[in-house]
Formats: C-alpha cells, structure tokens, sequence
C-alpha cells in the first residue's frame, strides 16, 4: 500500500515537474490552448492573445497591448519576447501562439515556409542602424567611417544574427571595414557595452538608441537609409481565436499602432 | 543469518542493511531526467556532416580557445585555490564562516551576476580598471578576460573539494612531521600536499570542467571575438541562431570532453 502510494507520488510530483517546464519552455503556450476562449461559443473580440514578438518590439508592443486591452474588454494579450530567430524555432517545435510579428523578413519567411502563418504578412514598421556611443564620446566618433579607425573599439552584432547582418550591409555599401573587438549575440548586448563605457561605439537600430535614454548618445550617418529593416506581422494558424488575433494585427497596422511604433522612432512601413 | 548477542545477552538477528525498494523508481526516473535530454541530442546530431561541422573554423578557434583559456584558468585556481584552502581549513579567526561564504558565493550567483561585478571591477571604467590602463594592459574584450571570468567561477570548486580534503584528513601527519623538527614549509610540501593529491586532483579536474562550461561570466565580461574571447559556449549559442545543426554538433563534442574530463576524476582518484 505504502510502496503504492509512494510510486504514485513520485510519477505525480515528476509529471509536474515536466509539465510545468513544459509550459516554461513554450512560454505562454498553455495560456491560448487552456483559455476558456473558445468556450464563449462565438468567435468574439474576447479571450486571451499571444503574441510572439522580436524583442526589438517589446517597449512598443506592450504598449499597443495595453491601449488593444482597453479598447477590447474581456481581452487578456500576453507578450513572449525574444529574438525572432529563436521565436520561429519555437513555433516550429510546436509552441502555440495567436501572433507573430518579426524584426526582419527572412525569419517570417520561415513562418510562412512552414506554413504557420494564417495570413499573408503584412509590412508594419522600418527600422535603420545609427551609430550608438557612450554619451561622453569618448572616441571623439561623428561618422561610420570614425568606426574603421584603429584604436576606436567598436561592438557590433554578430553577422548571423539580424542587426549584425544589417551592419555588414551598412559596411558594404559605405565601403569601410570595421574590425570590432566584439561580436555580440543581440542588439541589448552591443547597447550594454556601449552604456556602460566598455566600447566606444556600437552599430545599433536608431530604435534601440532612442529606448536606452540618456546612457547612450545616437550618431546618425548617411548610409544607414541603404539599409531598411522591415517588421512584418502575421496572424497564425495554431490560434484558437481567429477574430482576436486579426484584430490585434489590425491594431498594430492600424492608427494607434503606428502612432506608437512612430514615436518609438520606427520607419513606416515600406 | 548471522546471530548477534546483544548487551543483554539475548540472541537476535542482525539488521540487515538493504534499501526500501521504492526508492529505486524515483532514482530510475531521475536518471532518466538527466540521461534521456542527452540521448535526445544524440538522435539530432547529424552524422555525416559531423565532421565538418565540428572542424570549421570558428568551431576549431571556439574549442582551441575553449581548452587554451580553461588550462589558464584551472592554473589559476591551483596557485590561489590552495592557500585558500589550506587558510580555511587549518586556521579558525573571527569571522571565518563570513569568508567561507564569500569563497562559495560564485557557486550560486548567476554566471552572469559574476560577470557584471568584473565588468565593475576590471572593466575600463570599473574601480581598478583605470590603473590597469594606466600600467598599460588591456582587460577589457581580451583573452586575459576570458580566464578572469573562467577563474572567478572556478575557483569555488577547487576550494570546496580541497577544504573538504584538508578536514577529512586531519592533521595527524601534520603534527608529527612538526614534532619532529620539519619546518611548516616542509610539511606542506612533503606530509600535507601528497596526502592531499587526491582531492586536488579531482578539484583541480573540476574547476576545468567549470571553466569549459562557463558561458555568463564570459559574455558579460568578455565579449565575444572568434579566436579571441568567442568560447566553445559562445559559439554553440551563436551557431543556434543560424545552424542548429553546428549548435547541436559542437554540444555533443562538449559533452563528450566533459565526459572524458569527469572520467580522469576518478583515475585520477585511482592513480593518486
């Protein structure tokens, strides 16, 4: 009986154990297939969103979400933010999600590849690189091509991930070499070495620049328009509620969307 | 069965050592909790490109600088690591259990905790970081960065397993090699050092596992550089973003070093 009990015990506290992280690992995943939103019948404007979002999107995300809440009673949005890249690998392995919305357009690619998409894309904000330096300036930097000088330590994105690849851009068509004493795994990385005096420059979206306040000051060059960004979003099929997750795009692509995304210093949409 | 007379002087059977048999489901499911993620990585490693993935250039730089940095580090642990050891374990002063806790603390911080108080420490705006400017070394985004922050949370482990060698050993050895006329010097190189080889063996073994593994510290600290502070760590997080493929081959060849690295523990242990 005892030995019973015990077995059960254990296989119990284990399934808990798996399936909490389970729910971890997916991040917001069980919040849309355990929503009681199908259960109101009606494909109504009600009910909870996932929406998963490049991280370069979290300050005006959370925003549009709170302004989409008010405006939408009995709506829950909940936000998993990370870098795009790693969102896709996470809605391929299964992770459930009502949106999707991608700091570049080669990882929504992916999406609509595998078919996870329920729409086609649509374009909603641009972003461009500026040049960000501690706000003493050490370096005395005032151009791109104050990057390529020696001596001048310089922190970029690594080229495989989104900013790094905009950055090998930007070099290429300005035609300099910048040999950074870092490559960085993500935009916050490089804005961190930056803000905290280590770097004396660093190739960041003008966004990221405006978001870190007075820690960094941004430098603006000629050939950063060479070089757009172009956020699309998308509604997907693993939603359990069509109607909200098209309102929700709609809201971004829509007035008040972009009245935030605009004031955060992104791009129109091309 | 063995009879045993107890103090009494009745007869009884001896008690039998053994385990309750229900321990062994949840020591099974255990195992497997650790095992099966292992086995996972197995089945998605692609095989024919194996090679090739784990022998590019950024991986060939990744491990060559991986191994280069953590042989530094774990020398570096040694030379501190002992004394400290030998410190905490043979003397007692106020406020003793205070350093010990400080010793263990990057046993417990975030990886990244760790490399954010060196940024502020040796980082070019950090408290020493100036003067080292001054002297004319370079910290910040350099090699010498990467052992700092390998050794900053090594060190821990070969403290730990030392210390705990020390005490287990007591000093027995110690006091008649003293008795008879050895000078402290001269016992802690023939009496207490060999009787503790063993331990600082295995610790030593350790603080290079720790510091093959480190992946917080040295981001935060260090940067990120091929052939200059781009780690085997580094690069299996850098190759996720792009070639899951190459991520998953350079994991395996981590483990498989990590394995053969635990493995040397115990013929270490054996040997000594």
């Amino acid at each position: 009986m005892t030995r019973r009990l015990a077995a059960m015990t254990a296989v119990a506290s284990l399934s808990l154990v798996f399936g909490t992280s389970a729910c971890a690992g997916s991040s917001g995943s069980s919040a849309s297939s355990g929503s009681g939103s199908s259960t109101s019948g009606s494909a109504a404007v009600t009910g909870e969103l996932t929406v998963f979002a490049a991280a370069s999107l979290k300050k005006t995300f959370t925003s549009i979400g709170a302004a989409f809440a008010k405006a939408h009673p009995g709506a829950r949005v909940m936000f998993s933010f990370a870098g795009s890249s790693d969102l896709v690998a996470q809605l391929q392995q299964g992770a459930t999600a009502d949106v999707f919305a991608s700091a570049d357009t080669a990882n929504m690619a992916k999406a609509v590849r595998d078919s996870l998409t329920a729409a086609p894309p649509v374009a909603f904000a641009t972003n461009t690189l500026e040049i960000a330096v501690p706000p003493d300036n050490p370096a005395k930097v005032t151009a791109l091509a104050d990057l390529a000088k020696p001596g001048v330590k310089v922190v970029l994105c690594a080229p495989v991930v989104p900013c790094g690849s905009a950055a090998a851009k930007v070099e290429a068509a300005a035609g300099i070499r910048i040999r950074p004493v870092s490559e960085e795994q993500s935009v916050t990385d490089v804005l961190g070495k930056v803000s905290s005096g280590e770097a004396d420059a660093g190739l960041v979206y003008v966004t990221d620049v405006k978001a870190a306040g007075s820690t960094v000051h941004g430098v603006p060059f000629a050939d950063s328009s060479r070089v757009v960004n172009t956020y699309p979003i998308a509604p997907l099929k693993s939603s359990r509620n069509a109607a909200l997750a098209q309102a929700f795009v709609d809201a971004v692509t829509g007035e008040l969307g972009q009245r935030v995304l605009a004031t955060a210093g992104f791009g129109k949409a091309p | 069965m063995t009879l045993t007379r107890t103090t009494t002087g009745e007869l009884t059977r001896a008690p039998r050592l053994g385990l309750p048999s229900w321990v062994f489901l949840p020591a099974a499911l255990g195992g497997l909790f650790v095992a099966l993620p292992l086995v996972a990585m197995l089945t998605r490693v692609d095989w024919a490109r194996f090679g090739a993935l784990i022998s590019s250039d950024s991986s060939r730089a990744a491990l060559a600088l991986s191994l280069r940095t953590s042989v530094a580090s774990t020398l570096l642990c040694v030379l501190f690591g002992v004394p400290m050891a030998l410190v905490l374990a043979r003397t007692s002063f106020r406020g003793q259990s205070v350093v010990r806790s400080l010793v263990l603390l990057p046993l417990v911080l975030p990886p990244v905790v760790g490399g954010i108080a060196l940024l502020y420490t040796f980082g070019r705006r950090g408290l020493l970081g100036h003067t080292i400017e001054v002297l004319g070394l370079q910290i910040a985004f350099s090699t010498t960065a990467v052992v700092m922050a390998q050794t900053f949370v090594a060190l821990p482990f070969l403290v730990v397993s030392l210390e705990g060698a020390l005490r287990t050993g007591g000093q027995r050895f110690e006091e008649i090699a003293a008795t008879l006329g050895a000078s402290p010097t001269r016992v802690f190189l023939r009496v207490t050092l060999p009787l503790v080889a063993p331990g600082l063996a295995s610790g030593a073994v350790l603080a290079f596992a720790r510091a093959l593994g480190e992946f917080g510290a040295t981001i935060t600290f260090a940067g990120s550089l091929q052939g200059v502070t781009r780690t085997l760590p580094l690069e299996i997080y850098l190759q996720r973003e792009t070639d899951p493929q190459a991520a998953v081959a350079l994991s395996l060849l981590l483990v498989a070093i990590s394995v053969l690295v635990i493995g040397l523990t115990k013929r270490a242990r054996w040997a000594l």
